[in-house]
């Protein structure tokens, strides 16, 4: 059990932080930490990319051998579980691109409803809005 | 030139809207047609793509000429050539549309509002065209992020369920990205073809299942399947006119494509169908959101709010046919697509219709509407038959080949509930044409002979509703064409 734990230590973490994004996300009533939340959620599955990339020794270079010609050996050049890959760390770059567009949308339409209800409690507003 | 064209379909859009603000720095009144310009030929590019698909079979286009797993690909079938047809022709006939109305609701400058939704249909295609499981991602999420700033722009109260539909929709694209992952760490690649043909060796795995379970969940948020779909209602019904017409017919629509890809091509039917209870799952969800889509669309006073519900049932029929899983039934999934992003461009189009000459969008605004405005109104009875399923109108045969299908599968749960939403559909119409013709009224005080002065909508409104309920009869009686040359090659193998 305790090897379990430790041995995959890096998914432990990202499921925990996960959670702490989604409690917030959903739990709480304040808009702000509600965006607070959905970094946390976004951030964790940034974790758990990079660290799957990640190799414990005899990792090698991901260099394809044998592949100058094209098509038939596609397949099995690539042996996903022997090298260190960058590809994860390159596509979040791209996912996290995303997260902070998402983040600078939220925000800007936490600033609209702070303006026209003057205030970022969830309660308040709905009370408002009825 | 014309090798390119896949790629042209999404570039074309893309390059628009960047240009979009720099042109209405200089003349604000060029970027309605200079929006119409780049989405008609948008959809000059998507047909030549079908007709081309039709003839020559599936084309794939490799970005930077990089050959698949590595680069990126362009697929297109016959499925996701009928997609770009709908979507281009969709977001065509909204820009047409759009410009009336955003001059009367929006108080910002109608120059930003072009940018975004030409940004938006440009998601639209990218989801629907690429090869790519991480492409798709991204796709998905410049789709999400033009759709909360669509959404927001609209009347009192917009914003906030523009954040709801962030707080809800960041869940779903999450959940679809750990998907990804998962799949990425068992095969090592992000290419549809490529995972399709790594992972039948991987069915027994964890990982497989659980990457399974988190791409259903997140675009059962996407497609607001019924548990999911709190967002909905809110966000299009405060959304701009032109916004929910656009936004409305099409994601939820692209929503259920990707379920498609997902569950047919990306795993194979074995997995989807004989290994998991999916299916099951996805009937009885499926008979969920059409009978709660459909009492909760009669308990609305606003028919805005009753249109997102209707659309909450219609997404009923597409989860439930997919999980009837017989080539039938997911023929008349395909059809549905068709029709229901047709018909639903035409509810939400004579929706802001409506709300352009009344300033409401309470059921009792539709007041001697068939008097004022005979033109919408026809065109809005035809959306309602084919809604409800009167035959000539295209919503018939796609509920034909549903039913059908239900009957070969013996699910008879889904054939009642799809004739349960039918039943009303016709009471939830009914009630607004009644109100249309004023019959209580006139029964009322027996000198009913007013004068109610005919004030028809706008052209460039009216135009793009014709063009709608015409396109609803066409379908209908063309069906069978559409069907054999296109629909039956994008059924699954089952």
């Amino acid at each position: 059990m305790l090897d379990f734990i430790i041995g995959k230590y890096n998914y432990w973490i990202y499921i925990i932080l996960m959670m702490i994004g989604f409690y917030a996300m959903i739990g709480k009533r304040n808009l702000v930490k509600k965006i607070i939340g959905m970094t946390i959620f976004q951030t964790s599955i940034i974790l758990f990319f990079v660290s799957t990339a990640y190799k414990k020794g005899g990792a090698t270079l991901p260099i394809i051998e044998h592949a100058h010609g094209h098509g038939e050996h596609v397949g099995h050049a690539i042996e996903a579980s022997s090298y260190i890959n960058p590809l994860p760390h390159v596509l979040m770059l791209t996912a996290i691109v995303v997260m902070v567009a998402t983040l600078g949308v939220a925000l800007a339409i936490v600033i609209k409803i702070y303006r026209r209800y003057n205030t970022l409690e969830e309660d308040e507003i709905l009370k408002a809005i009825k | 030139m014309t090798d390119q064209f896949p790629i042209l379909i999404i570039i074309i859009p893309l390059l628009f809207a960047v240009i979009t603000p720099l042109l209405g720095l200089w003349r604000e009144n060029l970027c309605y047609p200079w929006v119409i310009l780049s989405l008609a030929l948008c959809m000059l590019c998507s047909i030549f793509v079908l007709g081309r698909v039709i003839d020559t079979g599936v084309i794939h286009y490799y970005l930077g000429g990089w050959a698949p797993p590595w680069g990126i690909e362009l697929v297109i079938d016959h499925l996701n050539a009928l997609m770009l047809v709908i979507i281009s022709t969709t977001a065509l006939l909204v820009a047409v549309y759009s410009k009336r109305s955003l001059e009367q609701e929006l108080d910002s400058s109608i120059v930003y509002f072009y940018t975004i939704f030409l940004l938006q249909v440009t998601g639209f295609l990218g989801i629907v065209i690429t090869g790519d499981m991480f492409n798709l991602y991204v796709f998905l999420e410049i789709t999400a992020l033009t759709g909360y700033a669509l959404i927001a722009v609209g009347e009192d109260g917009a914003p906030f369920a523009s954040f709801r539909y962030i707080i809800m929709g960041t869940v779903g694209a999450c959940f679809y990205l750990l998907g990804v992952g998962y799949l990425y760490i068992a095969t090592g690649s992000l290419n549809i073809a490529d995972l399709s043909r790594l992972l039948p060796e991987l069915y027994g795995s964890k990982v497989i299942l659980v990457a399974f379970a988190f791409f259903f969940v997140g675009i059962a948020i996407k497609m607001a399947l019924f548990p999911l779909h709190v967002w909905l209602p809110d966000a299009y019904t405060k959304a701009p006119s032109a916004a929910s017409a656009l936004i409305a017919p099409l994601m939820t629509k692209i929503a259920v494509y990707v379920m498609l890809r997902i569950m047919f091509t990306v795993f194979k039917p074995s997995l989807s169908i004989d290994m998991l209870p999916v299916t099951d799952i996805m009937i009885w969800l499926g008979i969920a959101a059409i009978v709660a889509g459909a009492v909760m669309a009669l308990a609305q006073t606003d028919f805005k709010r009753m249109f997102c519900y209707i659309v909450v049932a219609e997404i009923g029929y597409m989860v439930g046919g997919t999980g009837i899983a017989n080539s039938v039934a997911i023929k008349g999934v395909i059809l549905h697509i068709l029709n229901d992003a047709i018909m639903t461009l035409g509810m939400f189009v004579v929706a802001g219709i409506v709300y352009y000459q009344t300033k409401g969008h309470n059921l009792t605004d539709f007041k001697d509407l068939f008097k004022k405005m005979p033109y919408t109104m026809a065109a809005f009875v035809v959306i309602a038959l084919s809604i409800i399923g009167v035959p000539p109108t295209c919503g018939f045969f796609s509920k034909w080949y549903l039913i059908q299908g239900a009957i070969i599968a013996d699910c008879w749960a889904f054939v009642a509930a799809l004739l349960l939403s039918s039943l009303i559909n016709i009471i939830l119409f009914f009630r607004i044409f009644e109100i249309g013709y004023g019959f209580s009224e006139t029964h009322g005080h027996g000198n009913g002979h007013e004068e109610v002065l005919i004030s028809e909508a706008p052209m460039s409104m009216l135009i793009p509703t014709i063009i709608t309920a015409l396109g609803i009869m066409l379908i209908g009686i063309y069906n069978q064409p559409i069907v054999n040359n296109i629909i039956q090659f994008a059924v699954p193998k089952l």
